[in-house]
């Protein structure tokens, strides 16, 4: 290199110097999407902080809607999507573990199983505007069940159990199969090695995945629009069959009215929402930090 | 003595298998489950669009460029919604689709474990947060304070500041799915690069991008087809009002705007209104699984080339 005409060196130099300033201002950018992404999270829960934190109170969680803001409040919606949860959990999960269990233990490699995988796959992209069609069409007239709690867990059960599914699978899946094979190796039949070892060893990755996927399912609003779900509820449901309505139907309600003490309101309950869906996904981080700390393969 | 204790043994077993055979089935039938939704997604949309593709014929749906359904003299060309739907979701790509690669691309490529763990689950929050929460942040925030001060716009509902909103949603996807894929690119291929004098800048655009691009075009279609199915930030802040333009600082209905629009009101069930919701839910749906497929082609492509 030394040998190099002076020229050429400087010439080498001079490209080495301008893709230098190139790389640096990469970096800068990728920096700064980045901090972008991350400041973006605080923009945004700082809005919704500031603006209903003076709405939130002891009785604002205790109260029925109203005309008037002031007076208005969650109760019915905080009830309707714990009523919503609980109901849509246990249509969801024992369906979508059991599917997950066939699919994953069970299932020969066919053209059946892999049609079934790329469904599944599909479902999981299907826009959720488009489950409340199938609700309401299905459930809400074809099933005669109306616009109430049953047929709005139906159907965000059919839209989050792509996710259970997904996420139940790859728990399965790091149980090594070691696992299986001693157990069959002593006798026990293939159910009886899932049932006994690789759901148990499963079981934490598991309850990740249903946590995160029901987080998914007491945020959405559209699908329960669709299928009718009232954006105002003036009593708490007492049965599956009752009408009902949600945080988020609530919120939307309120963002839809001009009137300032509604964007508050609005604010508020999607305080309540996001402390809800926090804490489940906390959870659900420290489910998946315990297991991988005491796994022992 | 041992040969019989094995014949027995094999008895047991095969017994124990009969009585597993129910429980087999049940697992089977939950994994049938999916197939089963799929079917009657189709067929309800079916059949509620046909009965409204013979009241409308197929030709002006999908050709007219004047939609309202629901005044007296009913107008149900499509292409208004579908425009609002296009040029929304390609605006907030737009946005979203430079800004997480290049965060992908530092998180993946540059970015230390320490600074990498906090963003992760950061950008993690944001995806978790609901789209209604989107909508408001898109009205109480988004619109007055960036929109209407640099565009001058009148009102506070227009496509912009609905595109804006959906392109801060769709970063952590975007981010998350191009994280995934270029770090699945195998690290020898770095190495290699490295070995013959490339800087980190180097290796990232023109090593680890490259590698990973058919994970990285399939992230950007799933942002898509998400964009073009949200709904409750379109419904917010959009504006609702059917307009076939490509001004975003106009007020626009998008597709899953007008199904909620029908929704939220009280159009009976039976009417050409009511079967107009699943004859757009069709189109939504057709749209959205078209760019799935394509991008779980992609997807499959790839892992056959590094997993």
């Amino acid at each position: 290199m030394s040998l190099a005409p002076s020229h050429l060196a400087s010439e080498r130099s001079n490209s080495r110097r301008i893709s230098k300033i190139t790389a640096n201002s990469f970096l800068v950018a990728a920096m700064g999407c980045t901090a972008f992404g991350v400041l973006a999270v605080g923009v945004l829960l700082y809005t919704v902080a500031s603006d209903g934190f003076g709405a939130l109170s002891w009785s604002f969680l205790n109260s029925f809607p109203s005309r008037f803001a002031e007076n208005a409040g969650i109760k019915s919606a905080l009830l309707g999507t714990l009523w919503v949860m609980v109901m849509t959990a246990a249509f969801a999960v024992p369906v979508g573990v059991g599917a997950a269990i066939y699919l994953e233990e069970f299932a020969r490699r066919n053209l059946f199983t892999k049609l079934i995988e790329i469904n599944i796959s599909n479902l999981a992209g299907v826009p959720s505007v488009v489950y409340g069609l199938l609700g309401l069409a299905l459930f809400v007239y074809w099933a005669r069940m109306g616009p109430s709690i049953i047929a709005g867990a139906l159907t965000l059960s059919l839209l989050i159990l792509p996710i259970i599914i997904v996420a139940s699978r790859e728990g399965l899946r790091s149980v090594p199969p070691s696992i299986r094979e001693a157990a069959m190796a002593l006798g026990a039949t293939r159910w009886q090695a899932v049932r006994f070892q690789v759901f148990p060893a499963a079981l934490p990755t598991i309850l990740t995945g249903v946590i995160l996927a029901l987080a998914r399912a007491i945020g959405e609003t559209a699908p329960l629009i669709a299928i009718g779900a009232f954006t105002s509820v003036f009593f708490s449901p007492t049965s599956p069959t009752d009408p009902f309505t949600v945080i988020p139907i609530q919120v939307y309600s309120w963002i839809t009215r001009p009137l300032p003490g509604f964007q508050q309101n609005a604010a508020a309950g999607m305080i309540i929402l996001l402390i809800v869906l926090l804490s489940m996904s906390s959870v659900a981080v420290i489910l998946r930090h315990i297991y991988s700390r005491n796994r022992n393969w | 003595m041992a040969q019989l204790e094995q014949a027995q043994l094999n008895r047991r077993r095969l017994q124990r298998q009969v009585r597993e055979a129910p429980i087999l089935f049940l697992l089977f039938a939950c994994a049938s489950l999916s197939v089963v939704t799929t079917i009657g997604i189709v067929m309800i949309l079916l059949s509620e669009a046909i009965p409204f593709f013979r009241s409308v014929s197929i030709f002006h749906f999908l050709s007219g460029t004047e939609w309202a359904p629901l005044f007296s003299v009913k107008v149900y060309g499509v292409l208004p919604l579908l425009g609002a739907t296009i040029l929304v979701a390609t605006i907030a790509l737009a946005i979203a689709f430079p800004v997480g690669l290049l965060a992908a691309t530092y998180l993946s490529e540059y970015a230390p474990n320490h600074v990498r763990s906090v963003i992760k689950p950061t950008l993690e929050i944001l995806a978790g947060i609901p789209t209604v929460v989107y909508g408001f942040f898109a009205i109480a925030f988004i619109s007055p304070i960036i929109i209407k001060p640099i565009f001058q716009t009148d009102s506070i509902f227009n496509a912009a500041t609905a595109a804006l909103a959906m392109g801060v949603m769709l970063i952590p996807m975007i981010v998350s799915l191009s994280d995934d894929a270029m770090r699945s690119v195998p690290s020898n291929l770095r190495e290699g690069a490295y070995a013959l004098g490339a800087s980190r800048f180097q290796v990232s655009v023109r090593v680890v991008i490259p590698a990973a691009l058919s994970g990285i075009v399939a992230s950007g279609l799933l942002a898509l087809s998400r964009a073009v199915g949200e709904t409750m930030i379109v419904t917010i802040a959009a504006g609702g009002i059917p307009n076939l333009s490509i001004n975003p600082l106009e007020a626009m209905q998008t597709m899953t705007a007008f199904i909620m629009e029908v929704a939220t009101g009280d159009t009976p069930r039976g009417t050409v209104g009511y079967e107009s919701i699943f004859a757009v839910g069709m189109l939504l749906f057709v749209f959205t699984l078209t760019i799935n497929l394509v991008a779980q082609g992609l997807l499959s492509k790839f892992r056959e080339v590094y997993e």
